[in-house]
């Protein structure tokens, strides 16, 4: 028989978090040495929440991926449809029209604000902070009524097509959103004066979970993750798409690159997304607003019912697809985590070859370790946080 | 002996079940196994718009062990379904389990190689939510119809499946 | 976005024969390379050229093409604000491309993907373990050969009656 000799003051233990722990936003892993509460190896796992998004993008029509991508980053989802669509148009080097135009951007800039508004509010709730998230709820609740009013859903919301939008706002939304910009700053106020100078709150934070600029660039690091470390990367800006490059809007940096610094970059941007939306529905012009090329859009329900070609011409475009060229394209937008990409592989048939997602926080995750080895256990809660890993995203 | 003897077992206990039970119906426990998007759903059912405490139901448990409700919210992949089949397993008798929305429910339009095609075929539902995600309206009816199974001493799935 | 016309010529000047060809669609431009050129062409680029992220590396499964697998790398230069596209064909016979993992770091998930999903090896790679599947998963979903619902169950599941899926 042998006796296990252990020296106990010296002993590392091994925990596991996940899949199924109240901080891990979504489901995903760890495997943790610990040298008393100090991580000394970090190890991700994800994949629990793996659904074959880029199969099943192969197995439909390219309209039929637009539902697909609502179940990627679904606390922003209208801005993976209007990626993904940005991407096939781009392939068959569609315009769309300009009232889509603004209001993709709209929509795109009211996901932002609801993706940051979940971010900073649970990350506050894994610290400890409640009473933020109340508040940010009743914020999204707002976004989600906007939302609700255009596309009939709250959060997964398949609201572009190929060409365009799926129909247009209801009347009086303008108006609505108008209201709902007036009101949000207040929300974004009451947040920011509880926690930014909160002591307890800055000493969970700063200097948690930090990572250095070199890093986060060689990590593919991407969106407000990156912009909190320096680097003043932003698509809306380097590459315009939309008529980004028609608003003004400050792309807020910070150099610490830690938990706080993203707090402070996500905080700073809900802000600058409500100065594009002003501007955005300032300026919002009228027309239509689906494309009115016959390969490419549906025919106006009133036309199919009456009339033969429309009836053809719908169940062409429901049956086979929009059929782009061959070819290869890649086109990529600012979404809420960072560039969210699709490469889009074409043979020429009304089916994708082939829909590769690129997903902002994956990037985020694989560095993980680097940013949590050598800190306390409670901090990697508070560092995953706030990188927001929406596990949809991550394992698509 | 005691008070039994002096009301009679069958009055009693039957009275006693209908008093536990509805201490039960107005203070269900939710494990939320939350995975996908319906688990934002579900957090906006928490929270301050919905608010399930009005139905006795916010004190959500992250540990199977302390809760009685299993409100599964989301695709559930097939790495995952070892995981929900044990936090099921953990969870205490007598309890109840919500399939929150149609991947949970059957797959949703997840037919593929990763998903499985509806938790019960892991584990015993009682109540099915349809929608994708279902709203919180529907989520609250979900959680009434629980109540109202309590309250009609009816079994749960748990014990009939 | 700046143009990137000029980069198929420089690494063909660096590279010669390694560079196989060039082409340009919907504005990206996508220069095709050998594949056991592709960790220098890739230091190249980086360190003499900006591209400093490596935004994407994945994989496309041609099925019928000889050779079958594309891999390709999205590259990113954010100071100059350039973006181009390297492919590296893989055979399907000898499914192995070197690791890109000391130039970038984000490399290591990517390729463990690539590798969970389409099976191709990365020599060098410091962990390539699966990633999104399960270690008991056989096979390669991502590849065009696996058919979609083909599931592989960890635990016995109660199917109901007539169910179309195999177990």
């Amino acid at each position: 028989m042998t006796v296990e000799t252990r020296d106990y003051l010296d002993s590392r233990m091994h925990i596991s978090i996940g899949p199924s722990h109240p901080a891990t936003h979504g489901t995903l892993r760890f495997h943790l040495d610990l040298d008393g509460e100090t991580i000394v190896k970090c190890v991700p796992e994800i994949g629990y929440l793996h659904r074959a998004f880029e199969k099943s993008a192969e197995k439909g029509t390219y309209t039929q991926v637009i539902p697909y991508t609502d179940r990627l980053n679904y606390c922003s989802s209208m801005m993976n449809n209007v990626g993904y669509c940005q991407a096939v148009e781009r392939l068959m080097g569609l315009q769309i029209p300009e009232r889509a135009v603004y209001i993709r951007v709209i929509i795109s800039e009211l996901a932002r604000i609801m993706d940051h508004l979940v971010c900073v509010g649970t990350n506050a709730v894994d610290i400890g902070a409640l009473t933020n998230f109340w508040y940010f709820f009743r914020a999204r609740e707002d976004i989600y009524e906007l939302i609700e009013a255009l596309c009939g859903a709250r959060l997964t919301t398949t609201y572009t097509r190929i060409g365009g939008l799926a129909w247009d706002a209801p009347p009086g939304w303008a108006d609505r959103l108008k209201a709902f910009i007036e009101k949000c700053p207040k929300t974004i106020e009451d947040v920011e004066g509880l926690l930014a100078k909160n002591r307890v709150f800055i000493d969970r934070t700063k200097g948690i979970g930090a990572i250095s600029k070199e890093k986060a660039v060689s990590y593919g690091f991407t969106g407000p993750c990156l912009r909190a470390t320096g680097v003043k990367y932003d698509v809306r800006r380097d590459r315009p798409y939309l008529c980004y490059d028609r608003f003004q809007f400050e792309i807020p940096t910070h150099t610490a690159g830690d938990t706080y610094a993203r707090f402070l970059v996500r905080m700073e941007e809900m802000r600058q997304s409500l100065r594009i939306l002003q501007q955005a529905v300032k300026d919002l012009p009228g027309g239509p607003v689906l494309c009115d090329d016959p390969a490419v859009a549906l025919p106006p329900k009133s036309q199919v019912y009456t009339n033969i070609e429309a009836i053809i011409r719908q169940f062409k475009l429901v049956i086979e697809g929009v059929k782009p060229r061959k070819g290869e394209v890649y086109d990529c937008t600012e979404a809420a985590n960072g560039e969210l990409g699709f490469l889009v592989v074409s043979d020429g048939t009304g089916k994708p070859w082939r829909v590769r997602v690129r997903p902002p926080c994956f990037c985020f995750l694989a560095a993980f370790p680097e940013m949590v080895e050598g800190q306390m256990l409670a901090d990697l809660i508070a560092t995953l946080g706030s990188i927001n890993i929406i596990a949809g995203e991550l394992d698509r | 002996m005691g008070i039994e003897n002096a009301f009679g077992d069958s009055f009693i206990s039957t009275r006693l079940n209908e008093a536990i039970n509805w201490a039960r119906k107005w203070s269900l426990y939710p494990m939320p196994f939350g995975t996908a998007c319906c688990a934002i759903e579900f957090m906006a059912t928490v929270g301050s718009h919905y608010d399930m405490a009005r139905f006795g139901a916010e004190v959500v448990r992250f540990s199977p062990r302390q809760s009685d409700l299993l409100i599964v919210a989301g695709t559930v992949s097939e790495k995952m379904a070892p995981v929900l089949k044990r936090i099921y397993d953990q969870m205490c008798e007598p309890k109840w389990v919500i399939s929150m929305g149609a991947c949970a429910s059957s797959g949703g339009f997840y037919d593929n190689y990763a998903t499985v095609q509806g938790i019960d075929r892991i584990i015993p539902v009682d109540v099915y939510v349809a929608g994708c995600p279902p709203r919180p309206e529907a989520v609250l009816t979900a959680l009434i119809k629980i109540q109202e199974k309590i309250d009609s001493k009816q079994a749960p799935a748990a014990q009939t499946a | 976005m700046t143009d990137t016309s000029a980069f198929p010529d420089l690494l063909k000047a660096r590279f010669g024969e390694a560079i196989e060809s060039s082409y340009v669609d919907a504005a990206c431009t996508f220069v095709v390379v050998r594949r056991d050129t592709i960790v220098p062409a890739g230091r190249f680029l980086r360190d003499e050229h900006g591209f400093d992220l490596l935004a994407d590396l994945t994989c496309i499964d041609w099925l019928e093409r000889v050779p079958r697998f594309d891999v390709v790398y999205n590259l990113y230069s954010i100071a100059n604000r350039t973006r181009l596209f390297i492919k590296a064909p893989v055979p399907v016979e000898d499914p192995a491309i070197d690791s890109m993992t000391p130039v970038w770091k984000s490399a290591n998930w990517f390729e463990r993907e690539v590798w969970d999903m389409y099976g191709l090896r990365f020599t060098g790679h410091p962990d390539l373990r699966r990633i999104l599947m399960y270690d008991e998963f056989q096979g390669h979903p991502l590849r065009k050969d696996y058919a979609i619902n083909e599931r592989q169950p960890l635990i016995p599941e109660n199917l109901p009656p007539g169910d179309r899926i195999p177990v």
